[in-house]
């Protein structure tokens, strides 16, 4: 039935990639934060789906901001519960 | 827990001394003065009161736990009290242990099924509001019930595994679900219940009170009844009873449940309701309370004081105080307002002192005949309560406090009268006016609080709204049309009318003339204004009045349109709400820009006493007969009005003959509708300009729309040439009778006055079908502003709930008490919003025109 979807190639979706060790510790470090202070997103979101995201990971995602250009936000990856 | 059973039901004895084992028990806590209580052996002040408990005949139900009985009746066995599932089926709903978070529901047992643990057949729970539970089945083709009662569902409920609990998500460490059946009944301290004496010396008890002496007295027949040994009817009678009385003392609104009510037929005010609701305990008196050191009253205008003082009257003043500790650095000042008499009563007067504390923390009220007693007996540690004076900081509040402008910091200035005084230029951030407005005065009593207003929320350091990043104080109405009125165009002042304008504002000097006629000096009214500018100020943009044409005739723009300021004189260019306005005001944006808060908060000053002579000046009223038009323009509109409505006819016609070309994507009839719209729309815009032709900048209704004061062009258009069409929902009012609007109509008639075109204005006055047309095109403009304001006081209480935890962070990131981030940078730029030139970092505009000194 149809093409499939690439969501990541619509125009109103920002780029998403799973971070690396390396960049994860450097994140929490200049955040002084740990896993749990991050936003989230469900690992059956259709971007995490798309770039084979599992849950746990942790992803950038680069926006093109009205105020500052460019701007960047990560998500951890959890698991949605069944309800 | 408890303290003390309770057994009896009565309070006190004729001595009016508490029953032991009573109700009002002295270990339950005291509330009489002089008694001390038997638990803490403290007196009536200290004591925090003790709880005692009932021991009911038998248990009865908790109703606030109604719903968890019945969920968890029904998903156990009636025999084992299993959960009624298999490990295989729970592990389907739950999933593998690893995760382990998910918990079972009702919906995820089958009905009536048989119990895979012991295979008994499985009965329909009935639950009946409020207290009633009941098993149904079929029998012999006949419905059968049987009721549970209490204590049954209590074995059953104490029967259920730990480890079953664990996957309906109770913890059985902590609560066991047995204990929603309650055997005993905890007795509130006498504290939280306190008796009240009435003036004949009766006593009067608490509702709760009330409610526990029933709870009590059944208690104790239905103990009687059952060691008599009673017939079961009788039994079950007072169990139901029992249950209605906890039920009642426990929540008096539940459904299904008559409420209990007092002898008058008042509802009792039980438990639940002590907590629930706006006036409950935790909206009522957790999340907010009254406070002292407050003021209320009506507010009035006073242009002529700063935007940030407020007039305070002389009997808030002299009845508000402020603490001053005394120290041995201002005893000497202290120590004078005391001798000062409180009784302070002209505004010029040294405020007084209300009250001395000595430091044992006595007050000493201050009158006329201990001040000379009190002042020589303070010393360092001792506190003075002193009236308010001119100067003090206080902060000032207009409800609804929907954003933060709403509570700003005032200098206070005493005055006469009986209302709190404001410059109205101030009036766009409370959103205040003057037809009955009431406003609260709070005075923040510690050094650090006043420090804080200072600093954070007073007048000038908010001037800028966080919302777009401009100035949200500024000139409004006559301040608009009176600037408007001086500067536009050029005018001659001699010096005498010169003076006259700058009379409250204080000039150093006059500049050099503009030039001498007959030997008298003559300034222009931009001159005037330009001496109330920053010397340095350079702008250039485009005033209210301008019309935007394709080619900019810049400054010889005929309607002085073009704003040039240079090196802070006005070159050409009207001043008018885009350049002084509150929410525009570009003029007062450079200043602070530039000069900061101060000079804007100043200029703001200068600006509406400048603007207020101005226009006393020029003098400015409106009449009845500034609507008037001459013969020629009302011939006009009739021609034009005559002409629409032939048009309208045309088209009704072509419509009839079934010529009509449909419009894209609409039928015949909508179409229709949107050209008689359109065709109707023209002609009262046409009738606008011919009435606008007429009237000129000598007409007090444009000189205010032109500059943006107040009305548009539009409401003229409709006072002196044609209101126009009346609509619901943006579509002609078509409903009414059967295919007519009114009575006064043919059926089916489509013309332009069977709908609600309205051919009159204002001034010449509605014909009988248009007045009532006109009632319902402005009744839906009525519901529109009621339904809006609800709808979004409603999201506003939801989105600060939402957010009212949030702050930025030092490093600039948005984060909630706990720490989790919602924003990596706040707004993604880490700008505020109230520092920035509307949204941006840098005022780029600005800083090229002050260097190159004309537009960029």
């Amino acid at each position: 039935m149809g093409t499939p979807l690439n969501v990541l190639e619509h125009v109103m979706v920002p780029e998403h990639h799973i971070m690396s060790e390396e960049e994860i510790k450097q994140l929490f470090s200049t955040y002084k934060i740990t896993t749990e202070q991050l936003p989230k997103m469900y690992h059956d979101d259709p971007t995490a789906k798309m770039i084979k995201a599992k849950s746990g990971d942790i992803i950038r995602i680069i926006r093109i901001s009205q105020t500052a250009g460019r701007a960047e936000s990560y998500r951890h990856v959890i698991k949605r519960s069944k309800k | 827990m408890s303290v003390r059973k309770i057994i009896w039901a009565d309070t006190y004895d004729e001595d009016g001394y508490p029953y032991p084992q009573g109700l009002m028990d002295l270990n339950l806590g005291v509330i009489d003065p002089g008694l001390r209580c038997k638990t803490c052996d403290q007196k009536a002040s200290d004591c925090p009161g003790h709880f005692g408990h009932i021991e009911l005949a038998k248990p009865v139900i908790h109703v606030g736990y109604t719903r968890m009985i019945r969920k968890l009746l029904r998903v156990t066995c009636r025999s084992c009290s299993r959960l009624l599932m298999g490990p295989e089926e729970i592990e389907k709903v739950i999933g593998t242990e690893e995760e382990g978070t998910e918990v079972v529901s009702e919906k995820d047992i089958k009905k009536e099924q048989v119990c895979p643990h012991c295979g008994v057949q499985q009965l329909k729970i009935n639950f009946e509001k409020p207290t009633t539970f009941s098993e149904i089945w079929v029998e012999d083709g006949h419905k059968m019930e049987h009721k549970l009662t209490p204590a049954d569902i209590r074995a059953r409920l104490e029967k259920i595994p730990d480890d079953d609990l664990k996957h309906l998500g109770i913890n059985p460490e902590v609560a066991r679900p047995e204990w929603t059946i309650l055997t005993v009944l905890p007795v509130p301290p006498v504290t939280m219940r306190p008796s009240i004496i009435l003036e004949n010396g009766q006593r009067s008890e608490d509702d709760l009170t009330h409610k526990l002496v029933d709870i009590i007295r059944i208690n104790q027949r239905f103990k009687e009844n059952q060691d008599a040994g009673a017939p079961q009817l009788i039994i079950e009678d007072l169990w139901e009873l029992l249950q209605y009385h906890v039920t009642t003392y426990l929540d008096n609104e539940v459904a299904g449940c008559p409420p209990a009510r007092h002898r008058s037929g008042r509802p009792l005010k039980t438990l639940s309701q002590r907590l629930k609701g706006k006036d409950g305990r935790f909206r009522g008196s957790l999340s907010g309370k009254r406070v002292n050191f407050s003021a209320r009253t009506v507010i009035s205008p006073d242009p002529y004081i700063s935007v940030s003082e407020v007039g305070v009257p002389l009997a808030v003043a002299n009845e508000m105080t402020l603490p001053i500790r005394v120290t041995q650095f201002n005893i000497e000042e202290a120590r004078q307002f005391i001798l000062n008499s409180p009784d302070r009563n002209t505004t010029g007067g040294p405020c007084g002192a209300n009250y001395a504390i000595r430091p044992d923390n006595r007050r000493i009220r201050l009158s006329g005949a201990n001040l000379e007693t009190v002042a020589p007996m303070i010393e360092p540690g001792w506190t003075v309560e002193r009236q308010l004076r001119n100067g003090d900081i206080v902060l000032f509040n207009r409800q609804p406090s929907l954003h933060r402008m709403s509570i700003m910091a005032h200098r206070i200035r005493v005055m006469d009268g009986k209302t709190f005084r404001l410059n109205p230029a101030v009036c766009p951030p409370y959103n205040a006016d003057f037809d009955g407005d009431e406003m609260n005065l709070h005075v923040p009593q510690t050094e650090e609080a006043q420090a804080e207003a200072r600093i954070l929320l007073s007048v000038q350091e908010n001037i800028l709204s966080p919302r777009f990043g401009g100035p949200i104080i500024g000139g409004i109405h006559d301040h608009v049309s009176g600037i408007f009125m001086l500067t536009n165009g050029v005018k001659w002042f001699s010096r005498s009318q010169v003076l006259y304008i700058l009379s409250h504002g204080n000039p150093d000097h006059l500049p050099e003339p503009g030039k001498v006629e007959n030997d008298v000096p003559l300034w222009t009214s931009k001159q005037v204004f330009s001496l109330i500018l920053p010397v340095e100020l350079n702008m250039v943009f485009r005033a209210s009045s301008c019309l935007n044409c394709d080619s900019c005739k810049k400054e010889g723009c005929e309607r002085d349109a073009y704003v040039k300021i240079e090196d802070g004189i006005l070159k050409c260019g009207t001043i008018d709400k885009k350049a002084i306005g509150a929410f525009d005001g570009q003029i007062v944006h450079r200043i602070i820009r530039q000069y900061g808060m101060k000079r804007a908060s100043d200029f703001i000053d200068d600006l509406t006493r400048l603007a207020i002579r101005g226009i006393m000046l020029f003098g400015f009223s409106f009449g009845i007969d500034d609507e008037d038009l001459s013969r020629t323009e009302y011939g006009q509109i009739r021609e034009v009005l005559d002409t629409a409505a032939m048009d309208v006819e045309r088209r009704i016609r072509i419509f009839r003959e079934g010529q009509l070309e449909p419009m894209p994507g609409r039928t015949l009839e909508e179409t229709l509708e949107m050209q008689i719209m359109q065709v109707l729309g023209k002609a009262r815009d046409r009738t606008g300009e011919i009435a606008g032709r007429h009237l000129g900048l000598n007409n007090s209704a444009v000189v205010m729309a032109v500059s943006g004061a107040r009305g548009s062009m539009l409401n003229l258009t409709q006072m002196a040439g044609c209101i126009g069409q009346q609509s619901v929902r943006g579509e002609r009012i078509m409903r009414g009778y059967d295919d007519r609007t009114l009575p006064h109509f043919r059926k089916g008639d489509l013309g332009s006055e069977a709908h609600g075109f309205i051919k009159n204005s204002y001034k010449s006055g509605l014909s009988p079908t248009e007045f009532f047309f006109h009632a319902i095109g402005g009744r839906e403009g009525l519901v529109d502003t009621a339904v809006r304001t609800s709808q979004s006081g409603y999201l506003q209480r939801r989105m600060i709930n939402a957010l009212q935890d949030l702050k930025v962070a030092y490093d600039g990131t948005v984060r909630t008490t706990g720490g989790r981030i919602i924003q990596f940078r706040y707004g993604e730029d880490g700008t505020d919003p109230s520092k920035s030139s509307y949204g941006n970092p840098v005022d780029v505009k600005g800083i090229v025109e002050s260097v190159l000194k004309e537009e960029c």
